[in-house]
């Protein structure tokens, strides 16, 4: 079947509450909820790694674990071990996927400050807290800026297949699209889907960059 | 080992003895193993890390500035951790680096990155003092820069030490350093003081082998007459046989591009002088057929190796052509003083070591 931007624009228009309450939903209840909660585990645990050998080990390894499974099949473990169907799946799966690139980068951005300035900052008097607030995140943080953008843009992806399991979001087109032999209502799932991820890009690259210290910039 | 208020003191000696160890124990980013450490009658250990360094200026070699920070909040961070009132620290800041000669307008919102690093360890310097501690301690703080950045910081240095009398704790593996900037210097091997004194003392009196090594022999105040003929003659004069003929002789000269030949026999003895004057005039009397035997002049004046500089002197206002043979017992030929040698070497001797006396005096 072909494709003509009329025939999209006419899918649209025939679904736009759809298609607003499933970009919504994509946006703010699998991009938005997971990421932010694993920023809030990821960091303070991404600072304990990098403080402590007994921390880092473990939690880096088993980020990494959670990474190598598939989208699909860790939803489906997460059903079969009783989390249900629709939206709740989704968002553990989508938190467990934004966990590893957050921490990895709190980490390696902490452990990359500059063993002088560290040594400096405790010769001059500064405690372990000050010396984490007021030097080790601030100098850390456009690499833990990084890692949240990509878990923000893995997200973005990733929900399409929240669909699978009925959780919503723009894979319901897709998937219903796909299903029907209706390429325009494919579309409308997927191109939204797609500019979502290049505009949060591009948003939270300025947030990062406005919030770089002048110092810092090269 | 006791260090006064207002003291410079340099801890120095080879890699390994303990000097940046020491210097770690004051502020406690090393604790003792044993032994006590006391400020002004109060044992660190009392006293909380934190706070204690917050009371003593810490500068290191790689300098250490937050690169995220301004100038100014790099030098007001102490102040800052101590809360200090905004408008005091903002007055401080600038008071520092007018004390150094930065202009504040423009200094104050830069960042280190935008600055050398000579002015990179300025600031690092200014950090340190920004909270008025009594104490500083510094670890090989300009061991990092280039050495005529190096020069200028010890002498900035200096001059504001003459100002603020703080007392420093230095520690660096630089003689030259440590004896120019030193009221005491202690020289540490294998984790123990091998002596301690005043620059001076230390030049005149090093306590054993160890310590004149590492001061470098070059460094001794020397009397002229402390200088023997042996240390500074030429080792290797250019020299001439008898039976040598006029024109090979010539060409010698010419080719060592010297004045004159030692003439000795086969044996080392020495016979005679042969000077480029006598050779031509030879020549043009009587060609070159001549041999050296019968050209060269008789050597007046000689002295042995062991003599000093002083009595040679003497010894060379009477030789002719400003040349003074240097010969064995037996009058085999040693080396060469020239008049020119023996001058800059007094030189060296006299006004140099005016030159250490004073700076020591001064430091």
């Amino acid at each position: 079947m072909e494709v003509t931007l009329r025939d999209l624009w006419l899918t649209y228009l025939s679904r736009s509450t759809k298609f607003w309450e499933l970009t919504q939903e994509h946006f703010l209840l699998l991009v938005v909820f997971p990421v932010a909660l694993a920023t809030i585990v990821a960091i303070p645990l991404g600072i304990l790694a990098s403080r402590f050998k007994c921390v880092q080990v473990p939690a880096l390894a088993l980020a990494n674990l959670i990474q190598t499974i598939p989208g699909l099949a860790l939803l489906a473990i997460l059903i079969a071990l009783g989390a249900g169907i629709g939206d709740k799946p989704a968002i553990i799966a989508l938190f467990f996927y934004s966990l590893l690139p957050v921490l990895r980068n709190t980490y390696t951005g902490i452990k990359n400050v500059d063993d002088s300035i560290l040594e400096a900052a405790k010769g001059m008097g500064m405690t372990g807290l000050q010396i984490l607030f007021m030097v080790e995140l601030p100098l850390a943080f456009s690499v833990i800026m990084a890692g949240i953008r990509t878990a923000a843009i893995i997200c973005v992806g990733l929900a399409t297949l929240a669909a699978f399991v009925g959780g919503g979001g723009l894979g319901d087109f897709i998937m219903t699209g796909l299903g029907m032999a209706n390429n325009n209502l494919t579309l409308l799932g997927a191109i939204p889907a797609a500019l979502m991820a290049l505009l949060l890009d591009f948003v939270l690259g300025k947030v990062e960059s406005w919030l770089t210290p002048k110092g810092l910039k090269i | 080992m006791e260090i006064d208020r207002g003291e410079l003191v340099v801890l120095i000696g080879p890699s390994g003895c303990g000097k940046t160890t020491t210097l770690k124990m004051v502020n406690r980013l090393i604790e003792p193993t044993s032994g006590r450490i006391l400020i002004d009658g109060v044992d660190v250990r009392n006293i909380p890390p934190a706070s204690l360094r917050r009371s003593i200026g810490y500068v290191i070699q790689q300098i250490g500035l937050f690169p995220h920070m301004t100038i100014a909040r790099n030098v007001d961070l102490v102040p800052r951790l101590l809360g200090v009132p905004k408008k005091e620290r903002e007055r401080r800041v600038n008071e520092l680096l007018q004390m150094i000669g930065l202009e504040p307008e423009i200094y104050c919102n830069r960042y280190p990155r935008e600055l050398s690093g000579g002015q990179q360890q300025r600031i690092g310097v200014l950090r340190a003092l920004a909270a008025n501690p009594d104490i500083i301690l510094m670890d090989e703080p300009f061991g990092a820069l280039d050495p005529l950045t190096r020069e200028q910081l010890q002498d900035e240095l200096r001059k504001l030490q003459c100002s603020l009398h703080k007392t420093i704790l230095f520690v660096t593996h630089d003689m030259d350093e440590a004896l120019k900037l030193a009221d005491r210097i202690v020289v540490m091997r294998n984790g123990m003081v091998v002596q301690t004194g005043t620059p001076e003392e230390l030049l005149r009196n090093p306590a054993d082998g160890f310590v004149k090594e590492f001061l470098g022999k070059k460094r001794f105040l020397r009397h002229p007459g402390e200088v023997s003929v042996g240390e500074i003659m030429v080792d290797m004069p250019v020299i001439g046989h008898p039976e040598m003929g006029a024109a090979e002789a010539f060409q010698r000269m010419q080719r060592h591009q010297v004045n004159s030949l030692l003439i000795i026999d086969k044996q080392g003895f020495l016979q005679g002088i042969l000077t480029s004057r006598g050779v031509q005039r030879g020549i043009q009397a009587a060609g070159s057929q001549l041999k050296v035997r019968e050209l060269m002049e008789p050597v007046a004046e000689t002295v042995t190796p062991d003599v000093s500089v002083l009595t040679a002197a003497r010894h060379l206002s009477k030789a002719r052509y400003g040349l003074l043979p240097v010969v064995d017992g037996e009058g085999r030929l040693r080396g060469l003083l020239t008049q020119a040698s023996l001058i800059s070497t007094l030189v060296d001797v006299l006004w140099n070591g005016e030159d250490e006396e004073k700076a020591l005096k001064l430091g």
